[in-house]
């Protein structure tokens, strides 16, 4: 008995130490100089958890053979996946992480809740996993753009509908101890709704929107953590599970704030389709350049800006902009990148990218630096974005973008505009861009284009 | 129910805490801080560890949720590493 007690006792302290750990791990992984550090604290806290944890459980080999599973299924995807592959990994891993807290939920209902304020937790914590779960699937499916089901489609209606019922059923379900009703099978209903349900709340929102979703079910897997802790009185989870669903809510409103959206605008409305008001028709001529001509100018300018998008990320042309950026750089050009925070799929997408091609991350400049110094750039060149350098979003009250901080590259002496064709980027809004007066539009293949230009400049 | 209160406060300031620690982050480590929270999430796995397993079902969920968590926290970690290990200055 003495024994155990003091088991506990460790068992404690040894959790006070590991949350200790997670919050100046999280704390480091926000700065540039620690972050490695800051994941190593954190993997740390997690081995020394779970070190003290599996010494008391009843089986022991079958759960360690469960982690050796989970260790090597993990451990090959994470070393294996591609870069340009990341926002669709992130996702995934955070949906197991969301389907172990609602099954840890589903566990603990089996054995029984012993007072309503358990009872209250387990329904909780099976929503909140089990949406996070298969939300995440979804986020997945969409990122890897393996499921494209438009938004409109009745598929995408049906799951919606399911969705707002599960949240009913939720409320139903919290209840459900005070009601005298026929006997239904309540508890199997609320776990298949919650993972229907977990579908239709990912299904309608469109890939632009992803940076958004994919940072808020980031933030739910970590409160759904955090229920679970609440639930199996564990300090651990708690800590750790809250530290993560803040993380995440501030990347949602980080992202939210750079698009001049509400988050519930961006889960339940999405954009208007105003893309056919008056302003869209006010069109002109576009002033196509090709890739030599683009080598002159590029060649004479002494200040380059580059602004990547999610087109970079499809055309997998990271390597050749950095290729790019360093030839004009030997010629004597200041080069530096503007990147957007909502530019390509997920929170800091384009970010990983160009450090995969080796791209120095001191280059790279946010909006709010960026901006004031437009006017001296020479050459501000776009490569597959759109809507974030859309001046609709500072110049037309009525564009349904209007008010989203943007890169201003029409400020800059002339623009380039790398693109496969004339169609409008993932809010339907047609773009001003193009047709100004310093605009030049470069058609085709970003890498093709890109490659092109490397070439001039080699020969 | 006291413990309850009790828990129920070191939510509200850890929550707290996090918002505070993590209120201004660079957006070159966006992602590496997602994905690194990600596996931090992965804590589910202590949970799963200690689910009562006294029925065969019950021992079916507490092996799964313990492997689902396992992916989660070893695919996090990893892959964080080798994001962070690509940025580098100048």
């Amino acid at each position: 008995m003495s024994f155990l007690s003091d088991l506990t006792a460790i068992q404690n302290i040894v959790y006070i130490i590991a949350s200790i750990l997670f919050i100046s791990g999280i704390k480091m992984l926000g700065r540039e100089d620690t972050a490695v550090k800051g994941n190593f604290l954190s993997s740390f806290a997690m081995l020394i958890a779970v070190l003290v944890t599996i010494v008391d459980v009843v089986n022991p080999l079958f759960l360690i053979s469960a982690i050796a599973i989970g260790a090597i299924i993990g451990s090959t995807i994470a070393l294996r996946v591609k870069m340009t592959s990341i926002p669709e990994m992130v996702a995934l891993f955070n949906g197991f992480g969301g389907l172990a807290t609602f099954l840890i939920a589903w566990s603990e209902y089996n054995s029984l809740p012993d007072n309503y304020f358990q009872h209250l937790l387990i329904m909780i914590t099976i929503f909140i996993g089990g949406v996070t779960f298969t939300g995440s699937i979804i986020a997945y499916g969409k990122l890897s753009e393996k499921l494209t089901i438009a938004k409109t489609s009745i598929v995408t209606k049906i799951f919606t509908t399911i969705f707002y019922c599960s949240i009913i059923f939720l409320l139903f379900s919290l209840a459900q101890p005070f009601l005298t009703i026929p006997h239904i099978n309540f508890f199997t209903v609320l776990l298949v709704l919650t993972l229907l349900g977990g579908i239709g709340f990912v299904l309608p929102i469109g890939g632009g929107d992803m940076p958004v979703v994919i940072s808020l079910l980031n933030s739910l897997s970590g409160i759904a953590a955090a229920f679970a802790g609440l639930l199996l009185l564990n300090n651990v989870l708690i800590v750790a599970g809250s530290l993560v669903g803040a993380s995440g809510l501030i990347l949602t409103i980080i992202m939210a704030k750079a698009m001049n959206r509400s988050i519930n605008n961006i889960l339940f409305v999405g954009y208007a389709s105003a893309s056919k008001s008056s302003v869209a028709e006010e069109q002109g001529e576009v002033s196509p350049i090709n890739v030599s001509d683009a080598y002159l100018i590029l060649e004479s300018a002494s200040s380059v800006v580059i602004i990547p998008g999610y087109g970079m990320a499809v055309a997998q042309a990271q390597h050749v902009v950095r290729e790019l950026g360093e030839l004009l750089e030997e010629n004597g050009t200041e080069v530096k990148y503007g990147i957007h925070p909502v530019a390509g799929r997920m929170p800091g997408h384009m970010n990983v990218l160009l450090a995969e091609a080796n791209v120095p991350y001191d280059v790279l400049a946010e909006p709010e630096d960026i901006n004031p110094i437009m006017d001296s750039v020479d050459v501000a060149v776009v490569i597959g974005a759109n809507d974030v350098v859309n001046p609709s979003a500072t110049e037309e009250p009525g564009s349904p973008i209007y008010g989203m901080p943007i890169i201003e590259v029409h400020n800059a002496k002339t623009v380039f505009v790398l693109k496969r064709s004339m169609s409008s980027g993932f809010a339907g809004v047609q773009n001003p861009l193009f047709f100004k007066q310093n605009t030049r539009m470069l058609f085709g293949d970003a890498k093709e284009s890109i490659g092109g230009l490397v070439s001039e400049f080699k020969d | 129910m006291e413990i309850y209160a009790l828990l129920g406060f070191v939510l509200i300031l850890s929550i707290y805490l996090g918002l505070e620690l993590i209120s201004k982050v660079p957006s070159t480590l966006h992602t590496p801080l997602m994905s690194g929270a990600n596996a931090i999430s992965g804590i589910a796995i202590v949970g799963a560890l200690i689910l009562s397993t006294d029925s065969s079902l019950q021992n079916a969920i507490a092996f799964l949720a313990v492997l689902f968590a396992s992916i989660n926290v070893f695919g996090g970690y990893l892959v964080t590493n080798r994001m962070l290990k690509m940025f580098k200055k100048k």
